[in-house]
């Protein structure tokens, strides 16, 4: 068995009702954790598109990709883990700030490339887009001032380049890397 | 796809209620036989069904029907239909679907559903019935429109039957069976965006799988139920003969190559034939063909066919290196594959390697049962053995699950394919009944042999009435130990004989076929089964014949749960130390 990492699945189904909940219960089935699932709407009427971010070996993954192909609603599956893309969080996080606080506040956002949303007497709204890491860094930071509350959107990825990653579909699915019409 | 409408008037273009347009595209897709129970959510279907001709058979529990339906599909390779009402309707065929999914059965399952106004609002019988068998069908619709209905139904069949088959379910609300539209109906072939039903095989391949079957010296062909329901039983037989390849069969794959030809071993796996598993063990290739190496199959992965380099030809990507990790797979229909493969294969004789195997048969044969002298006593596998004398092994047998299936599979041997029918992958108790049921409206005029222990006979023997109703012909075997005995059989070899909940009392099953206006018989010497076998075929109606079989009996060879497959527990040789008949007080 190889060791398990995070892998990254962008999976583009059909935009109806229950799509959502097949493809979540594939994974509850085998007792796997989701770090995170995007779902939203694409440039293309009908299709929906998935980031699904989960903790896998290469067995587990490939099997993944498999059962995801074999349902109805799937339209495409890539599993873009070691494929170059660029992958992003967006987190709000709303943290306490007395006036004296928040120039200090609003310092450490610019080295983050953070921004504030809104400033209330005793808080600020920040927004931040970027790796899970960089979130982590910004959030650890703003901690000792006191996390009000804090929503993430789990990740969306896209691969680099034109590609779509055509490289990243494994061989079992041959021919099956193109979006059917 | 759709065979001829039998005069019916084509009414496209009408204005028809969603009940009319559900049996109108029935009958479009072939549908003659149904099996289902009414209730409140589906009354409008079944007030429409009148006036179409679509045989109903009404079940006594949706289980049954669901069975039924599975039944029906498996005898005659089209799609099965079960219909039910909302809530306890739908959920008493979850364990039917549940089974056709692990064998891959195409059934589609019809269930009414509350008014789509009251969908989430807890109304009377109302059931999540897309989303509690969201993970045991291959897809599943809720269809709240009356425009959606043909459409729904025209795409479950199509994915029912295509690819990999395997149960639908239908789930339409009351308004969408009562409201109006135009009936339409394409004659275009269904087309999802998203649904790979075949895959091609590369010839790059084929040519490696060729390769590698002329250099084995020792190659096994473990042949599934793929290969049946492919229909490339034919293409096969081609395959051994000429490249002289013999033949271990799963249990759904048996019949998949005819049981007298020499080249056959006969099953494999945790009750397989000890010499096919040893085969298994000692082949340098196998060449799995339509089987997803389930764990009854292989026994312990890390020594499963410790010598072979390993073909996988299956249909379902999902399945390849799922269990067992294989140096070829290629993704296909078996059919397309053997195609292709064929006019490749080179003549090959392999005398030592049949030989090596006739060697470990001769052995095994020695303490096979069906080679003990009577000893007076009842066995279960004598029953199978004359069983299968008596109708020359042509009869269609459907079994349940447990000891007696076992015995079935080793001792019924079939000669073609479609005449052994049994719950392989989800072991369902009470299966045999309701699935013999709907095998017999797929081949009216074939003879068609129930065996069932009797445990798992109690859990269905309700849809005896549902035999009497429609005046079946069916002939039923009991195999009766008194016992829930593969249970018992865990408990006497891994349990120190701890027979917890395993002894079982039954009704008087002769009584019970009568109560019926059945009939029945009672066999408890094996210089009786013959009479009784011979009395059944000339009845014409349902037999119920309870065969009282030695309580304590085991199936062997017998390999446990996760042991190596070569590591085989043997029967002993004194007979009696495991055949003891002294539990007659429990009956």
């Amino acid at each position: 068995m190889s060791p398990t990492s995070l892998r990254t699945f962008v999976v583009y189904v059909e935009d109806k009702p229950g799509v959502l909940n097949r493809v979540a219960s594939l994974f509850r089935r085998r007792l796997f954790n989701i770090i995170s699932l995007n779902v939203g709407r694409t440039h293309e009427e009908g299709v929906s598109r998935m980031t699904i971010v989960v903790e896998a070996n290469d067995d587990t993954a490939h099997l993944f990709e498999a059962n995801l192909y074999k349902m109805v609603n799937v339209l495409r599956v890539q599993d873009i883990t070691k494929a170059p893309s660029v992958t992003r969080d967006l987190a709000l996080i709303k943290v306490a700030a007395t006036e004296e606080q928040r120039a200090h506040l609003l310092q450490i956002c610019s080295v983050f490339r953070a921004r504030a949303l809104d400033v209330a007497p005793d808080s600020l709204v920040i927004e931040i887009t970027g790796t899970p890491d960089k979130i982590d860094g910004l959030v650890a930071v703003l901690r000792p001032f006191g996390i009000v509350e804090m929503v993430q959107t789990g990740t969306v990825a896209m691969t680099r380049g034109t590609s779509q990653a055509a490289d990243a579909v494994s061989p079992i699915s041959n021919g099956k890397s193109t979006l059917a019409a | 796809m759709s065979k001829e409408n039998k005069g019916i008037v084509d009414r496209r273009g009408q204005t028809l209620t969603g009940a009319q347009i559900l049996w109108e595209s029935l009958v479009r897709e072939g549908v003659e036989v149904v099996f289902g129970y009414p209730g409140g959510a589906i009354m409008p279907a079944y007030d429409a069904l009148l006036d179409y001709p679509i045989h109903h058979v009404l079940v006594r529990h949706e289980q049954g029907a669901a069975h039924m339906a599975d039944g029906y599909a498996r005898a005659s390779g089209e799609v099965g239909v079960a219909v039910a009402t909302s809530g306890p309707g739908a959920t008493n065929l979850v364990t039917g679907i549940a089974n056709a999914m692990l064998d891959s059965i195409p059934i589609v399952c019809i269930t009414g559903q509350v008014p789509s106004a009251l969908l989430g609002s807890d109304a009377f019988q109302e059931t999540d019935i897309t989303g509690v068998t969201l993970p045991i069908t291959k897809h599943n619709y809720l269809v709240s429109r009356v425009e959606d209905v043909a459409a729904t139904i025209r795409e479950a069949f199509y994915v029912a039957r295509s690819g990999r088959p395997g149960p639908v379910v239908i789930d339409i609300t009351k308004d969408a069976q009562q409201n109006r539209c135009t009936f339409e109906w394409s004659d275009e072939p269904v087309a999802l965006p998203g649904y790979r039903p075949t895959y091609h095989p590369s010839g790059q391949h084929i040519q490696k799988a060729l390769e590698m079957l002329a250099a084995s010296r020792r190659p096994v062909i473990l042949t599934g139920h793929g290969v049946v329901a492919s229909g490339a039983t034919a293409l096969l037989l081609q395959l051994i003969e000429k490249s002289d390849v013999p033949v271990a069969s799963t249990l759904l794959g048996l019949g998949g190559v005819p049981a007298r030809h020499p080249l056959h071993l006969g099953m494999m796996g945790m009750h397989g034939e000890s010499w096919v598993n040893t085969a298994i063990q000692e082949a340098d290739l196998l060449i799995a063909l339509g089987m997803r190496f389930d764990d009854r199959v292989t026994g312990k992965l890390e020594t499963y066919g410790i010598n072979a380099k390993k073909i996988h030809v299956e249909l379902d990507p999902a399945e390849i290196n799922k269990n067992v990790k294989v140096d070829l797979a290629i993704v296909g229909d078996v059919r397309d594959v053997l195609l292709q493969l064929l006019p490749g294969v080179t003549e090959q004789r392999r005398p030592e390697w049949v030989a090596r195997i006739e060697e470990l048969r001769g052995d095994s044969s020695e303490r096979d049962i069906q080679s003990w002298p009577d000893d007076g006593l009842l066995h279960a596998a004598h029953v199978i053995h004359d069983l299968h004398a008596a109708t020359e092994g042509a009869a269609l047998v459907v079994t349940d699950v447990g000891q007696h299936q076992m015995w079935a599979a080793q001792y019924y041997k079939h000669d073609a394919a479609r005449r052994h029918i049994t719950s392989g992958g989800l072991g369902t108790m009470g299966f045999a009944l309701p699935a013999a049921i709907g095998a017999r409206f797929a081949r009216p005029k074939d003879e068609i042999w129930v065996i069932a222990g009797d445990g798992g006979f109690q859990m269905t023997a309700a849809e005896l009435s549902t035999c009497a109703q429609e005046g079946l012909n069916l002939n039923i075997a009991i195999i009766n130990n008194g016992y829930l005995g593969m249970v018992r059989q865990w408990q006497e070899l891994f349990f120190e004989r701890r027979y917890v909940a395993t002894p079982i009392g039954s009704p008087d099953f002769v009584k019970l076929a009568e109560a019926h206006g059945l009939r029945g018989l009672r066999v408890e010497r094996r210089a009786d089964i013959r009479a009784a076998v011979e009395a059944a075929r000339a009845f014409d109606g349902t037999i119920v014949i309870d065969f009282r079989v030695a309580q304590e009996d085991c199936v062997y060879p017998m390999v446990a749960a996760g042991a190596d497959l070569g590591d085989m527990i043997r029967r002993p040789s004194n007979a009696s130390a495991t055949t003891s008949s002294g539990k007659e007080s429990q009956r």
